[in-house]
């Protein structure tokens, strides 16, 4: 059991829940109250689906050894595209509005994700370059969008994207469920997963082996700036207004992290969406964390920093191996790279 | 030594064409020195980062163009280079006062020589340098951060008058380290510590935005087992706590009872729902006092150090009566 590659993330998750319970006795109550559950883990769900979407598309592009700096900005374009849409429309209540803001931001986000894409799988210029250009200008656009105001929008549908309720359950948390069963599905149900490692671990061989990696690798960009432009819709829906200077600000470092955190490599080659979703989980609970147990604002960056690198010293099988005083030293490849899990079941 | 000088010169007289050029617009003030007694005012802004600093803009331009003064208009982009590329036109262009908000509180002493040196008075906006040279401005005019805190502070003291019950307090800051998050935070701190029933049950900082504000806040509601008020460092966070508030099934500003700093629009429509309970304004309509103010420097009339900005706090009645007047 301890070998599998989401035991330590989930050990982790499970510790730093049950350290509030310490704090909080009822931390894991959910009730129901106006129709809908109510509770710790149903806060730590729904403020974090924006931040499992935006893992999600960073862990493919990851997997083929590429990196998305440009999430940040593409979830404050679309929501601010999204808003000032609807600010704009004569009936901001009607759905037809609605549904025509989140085409115009989805639509905008899959232009912005297909620039990355060609800028980097045909132009061929260096992902973290390529993606850098659309960080450092994105927010620009949305704050030219939102002419530097943040922009409030009273809308009930559009209100049910982000903050509303469905089943009893928030919107949010059942949207990004899905799209993380989908995504799972068409990764590691076909070809497609162990495509994108193999573009990832070795492009001369895949492209040798008849692999179409231009095309791969264009697809993860855009599936990346898909992914963003919907946590953008949720996360300017949950306080129905957008701010362009702010929202989804530095949310690409916390979905790298959200990635490494869950077991996947930066080096590409492999990937684990479930570890990310864990790790995405294990970043909003710290926060939750941080918020319950009353660690003083100017203290809780070191706090997160000692937990980060506790658990990427957990996962670290080298490290693990040392502290044990085991007998047998791991291999070379797993010392050099202590983020690797330990076991090989590529595309499993 | 003489090809560096004329690239300088070069440089300098490109700088002052492009910036008559976008004065121009304005209506000839080119030789508003000689000719009249119209006033020539460079102001240089930090940029345009929030709609609080978009209404300062708007108000000091308005505010000239009433008084009867020429202002000459440099957004900064929020960078201090930009901002003494600024000045040293206007240096240049013999205005007759400069204004500035400056970016950054230090490295303005070479700047502000040059313009001493030129005998071009300078009035600080909003933000304060930290030089230690006093003469090298005339003046600081902007907002107390730690005024507006004891505001906060003493409407609570008022609001509890007479009761003995204790009152627990949830505090959302402001951007950590920033001054208004700081002096907010003291100001507040300093008037509540005289009365024992007042507690500040939790603290953590909202990073002045609607998003980090609920979220904060919704943590809160869940760990803390009873809130009487918050306090919010701005409007963004107690509009973002307030969904947070009715989420959780209670009523904000009966059940929670919110306090807020800042005064913007939104809030105003909240506060005249009765969600939220009071609001010290944070003033960035300084236009008209700078005006004033310039003139007095310019005539040579002897201003204080340091001009707080009119402010006001604004209760629920007052709020429907306010909102329609509110211009950010």
């Amino acid at each position: 059991m301890t070998k599998h590659r989401l035991f330590w993330p989930a050990v982790v998750l499970a510790a730093l829940l049950l350290a509030n319970v310490v704090f909080t006795p009822d931390f894991f109550a959910i009730r129901i109250k106006d129709g809908h559950l109510y509770g710790s883990l149903i806060d730590i769900l729904h403020f974090g689906a924006p931040l499992i979407l935006v893992a999600l598309g960073m862990t493919l592009v990851i997997a083929t050894s590429g990196i998305d700096l440009s999430v940040g900005s593409t979830v404050a374009i679309a929501g601010a595209l999204a808003c000032l849409h609807i600010s704009g429309a004569a009936d901001p209540a009607s759905p037809a509005t609605v549904l025509g803001a989140v085409a115009l931001a989805l639509g905008v986000a899959l232009v912005l994700g297909a620039v990355n894409g060609v800028l980097v799988a045909r132009v061929g210029v260096q992902p973290i370059i390529a993606t850098l250009i659309l960080m450092v200008a994105g927010r620009g656009v949305a704050q030219l969008v939102t002419d530097g105001q943040i922009v409030t929008v009273t809308s009930e549908p559009y209100k049910l994207i982000g903050g509303g309720y469905w089943l009893t359950m928030p919107f949010a948390i059942l949207f990004a469920a899905a799209v993380v069963l989908l995504t799972s599905l068409l990764t590691r149900r076909t070809a497609l997963g162990l495509l994108l490692e193999s573009v990832g671990g070795n492009p001369v061989a895949s492209r040798l082996a008849g692999i179409r990696a231009t095309g791969l690798i264009g697809l993860v960009y855009l599936f990346s700036a898909l992914c963003a432009g919907v946590a953008g819709l949720m996360i300017s829906s949950n306080v129905s207004s957008a701010d362009g200077n702010n929202a989804g600000l530095w949310i690409e470092l916390d979905a790298i992290l959200a990635v490494v955190l869950g077991g996947t490599s930066l080096t590409g080659g492999r990937f684990s969406l479930g570890g990310t979703v864990i790790g995405a989980l294990i970043i909003q609970t710290l926060s939750t964390t941080v918020y319950t147990i009353g660690i003083p604002p100017e203290t809780t960056l070191v706090f997160k920093a000692f937990v980060v690198i506790a658990v990427c010293l957990i996962q670290s099988p080298a490290f693990r191996a040392k502290a044990a005083r085991r007998r047998a030293r791991p291999g070379r490849g797993t010392a050099s790279r202590p983020l690797t899990p330990e076991n090989t079941e590529v595309g499993a | 030594m003489s090809k560096r000088a004329a690239a300088a010169l070069a440089a300098a007289t490109t700088m002052v064409a492009v910036l008559s050029a976008c004065g121009s617009g304005g209506g000839g003030a080119a030789d508003s020195k000689g000719s009249g007694h119209k006033l020539t005012v460079g102001f240089s802004q930090v940029g345009a980062e929030s709609g609080w600093r978009t209404a300062n803009t708007k108000s000091v331009q308005d505010a000239a163009k009433k008084a009867g003064i020429t202002l000459k208009f440099s957004d900064a982009q929020q960078k201090q280079e930009n901002q003494i590329k600024a000045i040293r036109s206007f240096i240049q262009q013999k205005v007759d006062v400069i204004a500035f908000s400056p970016v950054v509180e230090s490295g303005w002493d070479t700047v502000l020589k040059e313009a001493k040196a030129a005998h071009i008075p300078v009035v600080l906006t909003d933000r304060a340098v930290d030089s230690k040279d006093e003469s090298l401005y005339a003046t600081f005019l902007g907002s107390d951060f730690v005024e507006e805190g004891k505001k906060a502070g003493d409407w609570l003291v008022k609001e509890y008058q007479g009761k003995s019950d204790a009152v627990n307090i949830v505090e959302l800051q402001g951007t950590t380290g920033s001054a208004p998050a700081n002096d907010r935070k003291s100001g507040f701190a300093d008037v509540i510590k005289t009365d024992a029933k007042f507690k500040i049950t939790a603290s953590q900082t909202g990073d002045f935005t609607r998003a980090k504000g609920k979220e904060v806040m919704q943590a809160f509601l869940k760990s803390q087992p009873k809130i009487d008020v918050l306090y919010a460092h701005n409007d963004d966070m107690a509009l973002g706590a307030v969904q947070a508030i009715e989420e959780a099934g209670k009523r904000p500003g009966t059940d929670i009872k919110i306090i807020s700093v800042d005064g913007v629009r939104d809030a105003f429509t909240a506060m005249s729902q009765g969600k939220i309970n009071v609001l010290v304004e944070c003033n960035p309509l300084l236009g008209d006092q700078l005006m004033d103010l310039i003139k007095k420097v310019k005539a040579g009339e002897q201003v204080p150090r340091r001009i707080k900005t009119e402010e006001g706090v604004f209760t629920q009645d007052q709020a429907a009566a306010a909102l329609p007047t509110r211009q950010y």
